[in-house]
């Protein structure tokens, strides 16, 4: 072998360790960012184990909101919506729309009167390809402040401790307004009755280019009914995905959208903080549920209602949820695509 | 007709270095943004999308490059082993540079999500909504880019190893700039393998 360039004083042993050393540290940075060696980061797949209940995940099923049934029907815009966003899904028209109602519950079997929150994942697209996704619930405020006090609130809400939400609640002042919603606010027998609220900020650009950080709600067009959820109870396990699919049966059933703007200063990043009351709002539409069907086979099924896809003309704002909830729905999807041998789908054309 | 060279054409060391950039940054990116529920999981997975679809551009354009002007010659005196992990190490590369992007693109069209460029600017789906070849390729793009971050280790490796310790001309015939000249009297080539 004739290298002559080879210069003697360097030794070999010397290279071998500074090769071992620039691959050993390159091994290392790879691991640090993938999060191995830090066991306390908060990372999706940790925010999604805690949701697992004692009983086991509902493999096949999304890891909250388990339970639920999809709808298909029509977003009409009646053009408002314009003035606070460019997206395309606010100039007057009507568009495609797909969604699912579902109960805040890891269990796809728990009976409908145990599950307090209520919720509506929906998907509006336009012509173009622009396309909309929020998931919303009925409660008027969120639970926690942040992602890393909702991990704390899971792991308490599995705590054999019986004063462990107690505990959670002293040291998390703004949980009250949502615990007081659980107790004292008002339930009822149908998804129909229900306002679903997308709590998280998210920012509106015009056309023109301003930008304003709104929330937005789905206010119901018909009258709530209150019902105890004693009474509830007797109407049966499935009684909410029962109703829902008898009503719209009967006609189509459609909810107000209502989108509310802050004002500077108002809490845009604390989803427990309801917004004053006299804010500007403005409804830019209806929406309009056409046709229910199981989600076993039914189009809601694979969707993942990611409250991070917007279209142009929407983003997120400082509310650190929507990229939380993206991680952990992105996590949450992969794990039950994956397990859909356990939630067979039913041969084409027979009933679920 | 590919003529023998010591050294890559500058094209292709701009290529080299410009897509190893890019493509370490693009491994740190997504095991960083998988780990994390932070904000700043939203600005990775924007980085990740149009950087994938530059990275696999570059390997296009690189591939094709790469067909007409080809690579110096393997030193002669190259263990014939080591030649063929040379050879089946840059296949592999290939391979991945190409496939890696493909694989997330078509994952996210499986899962019926938009692939997002740029705001304003989605790709098409390139496949059909469903649970099982999102499954399928979710595995394989997540799974292979451990494979691809090791062979990167790997390739690294074997750099410094012809520069540091056999210092044989494969190193300075990628080196961005002439690092050293090694005559062509001493440097006994052989065909490429």
């Amino acid at each position: 072998m004739t290298q002559p360039d080879r210069s003697p004083g360097r030794s070999i042993f010397g290279s071998l360790v500074l090769i071992a050393a620039v691959i050993g540290g390159g091994a290392a940075a790879f691991a640090y960012t993938a999060g191995w060696l830090s066991p306390d980061r908060l990372t999706p797949d940790r925010l999604v184990n805690a949701f697992a209940p004692p009983t086991g995940v509902s493999l096949g099923h999304r890891r909250n909101h388990a339970k639920g049934i999809c709808f298909t029907g029509t977003f009409e815009a009646n053009g408002a919506g314009s003035a606070l966003s460019r997206a395309e899904v606010f100039a007057r028209g009507q568009y495609p729309a797909l969604g699912r109602f579902n109960l805040g519950t890891a269990d796809a079997n728990a009976p409908d009167a145990t599950v307090r929150v209520r919720g509506m994942g929906l998907r509006i697209w336009t012509p173009a390809g622009q396309e909309w996704r929020t998931a919303m619930i009925n409660a008027p405020v969120f639970a926690v402040s942040t992602p890393q006090a909702f991990y704390a609130l899971l792991l308490t809400a599995k705590s054999k401790d019986p004063d462990a939400l107690k505990a959670f609640a002293a040291a998390h002042p703004e949980f009250a307004g949502f615990a007081a919603w659980t107790t004292s606010g008002p339930w009822t027998g149908s998804y129909a009755e229900e306002r679903y609220n997308s709590l998280n900020s998210f920012v509106f650009t015009d056309s023109a280019g301003a930008e304003k950080t709104v929330r937005w709600s789905l206010l119901p067009t018909v009258q709530p009914i209150p019902v105890s959820p004693e009474e509830l109870a007797k109407r049966g396990p499935d009684v909410l995905e029962q109703e829902i699919t008898e009503r719209v049966g009967r006609g189509p059933v459609s909810w107000s959208m209502v989108v509310t703007v802050a004002n500077p200063g108002d809490p845009t990043n604390d989803p427990t903080k309801a917004w004053p009351e006299g804010r500007r709002t403005v409804e830019v539409g209806t929406l309009i549920v056409q046709r229910i069907e199981a989600e076993r086979n039914g189009p809601c099924r694979d969707i993942n209602f990611d409250p991070t896809v917007l279209p142009p003309g929407m983003g997120t704002s400082d509310d650190p949820f929507p990229a939380a909830r993206s991680a952990a729905y992105a996590v949450s999807y992969d794990r039950r695509t994956a397990e859909a041998s356990d939630y067979p789908r039913t041969a084409a054309g027979a009933k679920p | 007709m590919i003529e023998d060279r010591q050294r890559f054409t500058a094209l292709q060391r701009l290529l080299h270095w410009l897509m190893a950039v890019c493509i370490l940054t693009m491994l740190f990116i997504g095991v960083g943004m998988v780990s994390t529920i932070m904000p700043k999981y939203l600005t990775l997975v924007s980085i990740h999308k149009p950087l994938g679809i530059a990275i696999l551009i570059l390997a296009l354009v690189r591939l094709v490059v790469r067909l007409r002007y080809g690579a110096p010659s393997l030193p002669a005196d190259l263990p014939e082993p080591m030649k063929l992990a040379a050879v089946l190490s840059h296949y592999a590369l290939y391979i991945l540079m190409i496939a890696m992007p493909l694989l997330g693109w078509a994952m996210l069209s499986a899962a019926a999500y938009p692939v997002v460029l740029f705001t304003g600017v989605n790709l098409p789906a390139i496949l059909p909504h469903s649970d099982r070849l999102h499954t399928l390729l979710w595995d394989a793009h997540f799974y292979l880019a451990f494979a691809f971050f090791a062979l990167i280790l790997l390739h690294i490796a074997a750099a410094l190893f012809h520069a540091l310790v056999r210092r044989d001309g494969v190193f300075e015939a990628m080196a961005p700039v002439p690092t050293r000249t090694v005559a062509p009297a001493d440097r006994k080539v052989a065909p490429a393998g």
